[in-house]
C-alpha cells in the first residue's frame, strides 16, 4: 500500500498537517471557512478566492485567512 | 437641516456620527449602540479569522454590512508596509474601497507616525483607495495629507481612548478654514458635549468609539452622542452670536416703571 506523504503549512500562525495535492479550497472547506466573509493571503500575496480550488499547498506555505472583527 | 448631508468620497450619508465596533461587552450590544447612535458608518478591524473555535460570532452577522457602512481601520498598525496590507486585504474581503488609515507611532499615547501616514496615503490613493486619514491636529500635515489624495481629514481631539475632549480648538478651526474636505474628529472624545464642540467648531462630523462602549452605561450615551451630534451642527448653521466682554441686557431699556 502507497504510504500518504503529509507536509506541514502554517494558517494563521499554527501549524497544519495536510496531504500532498492539498487546495486552498479544501483548507477552506475543512476549516468550514465562509469565503465570502474573509479574504485569504499565500506567503503575503493576496490569492483571488476564484482560483483557489487551483493552488495546490506548498511545504511550509504560510497561510493567513482574515476578517473584520470589532475596531476603533 | 433637512438637505444638510455628509459627503465623504462622493457618497452621502445623513448622520455626521461615526462609530467604532470596539471594546463592548459582545456583539449585541455592539448593534444596539450602533443602531441607537444612527450611525451609517462603523469603523471595523482586520483580523485573523478564530479557526480553533469556530462558534465565535462574526460581526456581519449583527451588523449588515448592506445596511452598515464598513470602514475598514488600519488600528495597531505601526508601519505603512503593515496599514497598506492590511487594507489590501480588506478590499479583498468584499470589495471595500472607502478606508480608514491609522499608522501609530508611539505605544503609549498612540499618536499617529505622520511620516509614515503620509506616504501611506499616497500609496492608497494610486491604488484607487479611499482614503480617511487619522492624523495630529497639525494644519501643515493636514494639507500635505489633502494634496497627497486623502479623502477625509481626521484630526485627533486628545489620545485615542483618552476622554480628554478637544484640546486645540485653535488648531482644528485652522485646518477647518484651509481645507473643503470632510473634516472629521477621531479620538479622544469623552462626553456627548465634546462633540458638540467638535461640530460647532464647523467640523463635518465626529468618530467615538470608547466614549460611548466603555460608557456606564453605553445605549444611553450613543443616544446622547447622536443628539449632540444634531445639536453642534444646528448650532453651528445657525451661526453664533460675537463674544463681548462685558453685559449686554436681554429686556428693552425704555419703558421701565419709575
Amino acid at each position: 500500500m502507497k504510504k500518504i506523504k503529509k507536509i506541514e503549512i502554517k494558517v494563521n500562525g499554527k501549524f497544519k498537517s495536510v496531504t500532498e495535492n492539498y487546495k486552498i479550497s479544501n483548507l477552506v472547506k475543512d476549516l468550514k471557512i465562509p469565503l465570502k466573509k474573509v479574504a485569504i493571503e499565500l506567503n503575503q500575496e493576496i490569492i483571488d478566492k476564484k482560483k483557489i480550488s487551483k493552488i495546490i499547498l506548498k511545504k511550509e506555505d504560510k497561510i493567513e485567512i482574515v476578517h473584520f472583527i470589532g475596531g476603533g | 437641516m433637512k438637505n444638510d448631508k455628509i459627503i465623504i468620497a462622493s457618497k452621502k450619508f445623513n448622520s455626521r456620527l461615526i462609530v467604532g465596533t470596539g471594546k463592548y461587552r459582545n456583539m449585541a450590544e455592539c448593534a444596539k449602540a450602533i443602531k441607537l447612535s444612527g450611525a451609517e458608518i462603523v469603523t471595523v478591524a482586520v483580523r485573523r479569522v478564530n479557526i480553533i473555535d469556530k462558534k465565535k460570532p462574526l460581526l456581519m452577522d449583527y451588523i449588515d454590512p448592506k445596511k452598515i457602512t464598513y470602514l475598514p481601520n488600519t488600528a495597531g498598525c505601526f508601519t505603512s508596509e503593515e496599514a497598506l496590507r492590511t487594507l489590501r486585504l480588506a478590499r479583498e474581503i468584499g470589495g471595500w474601497k472607502l478606508v480608514k488609515l491609522e499608522v501609530l507611532g508611539d505605544k503609549q499615547n498612540l499618536f499617529p507616525d505622520m511620516i509614515e501616514t503620509l506616504k501611506s496615503t499616497e500609496v492608497l490613493a494610486k491604488e484607487g483607495f479611499k482614503v480617511m486619514v487619522y492624523c495630529n491636529d497639525d494644519p501643515l500635515m493636514a494639507k500635505r495629507l489633502e494634496n497627497s489624495g486623502a479623502d477625509a481629514i481626521m484630526p485627533l481631539a486628545a489620545p485615542i481612548g483618552s476622554g480628554l475632549g478637544i484640546q486645540n480648538k485653535t488648531n482644528i478651526q485652522i485646518i477647518r478654514k484651509q481645507t473643503k474636505l470632510p473634516l472629521i474628529i477621531d479620538a479622544g472624545l469623552g462626553q456627548a458635549s465634546d462633540a458638540t464642540i467638535a461640530m460647532e467648531l464647523g467640523c463635518d462630523g465626529v468618530l467615538v468609539n470608547t466614549a460611548i462602549a466603555k460608557a456606564k452605561k453605553p445605549f444611553d450615551m450613543a443616544l446622547a452622542f447622536k443628539n449632540a451630534v444634531i445639536a453642534g451642527r444646528q448650532s453651528f448653521l445657525a451661526g453664533r452670536i460675537n463674544k463681548y466682554l462685558y453685559g449686554n441686557a436681554s429686556s428693552p431699556k425704555t419703558g421701565i416703571i419709575k
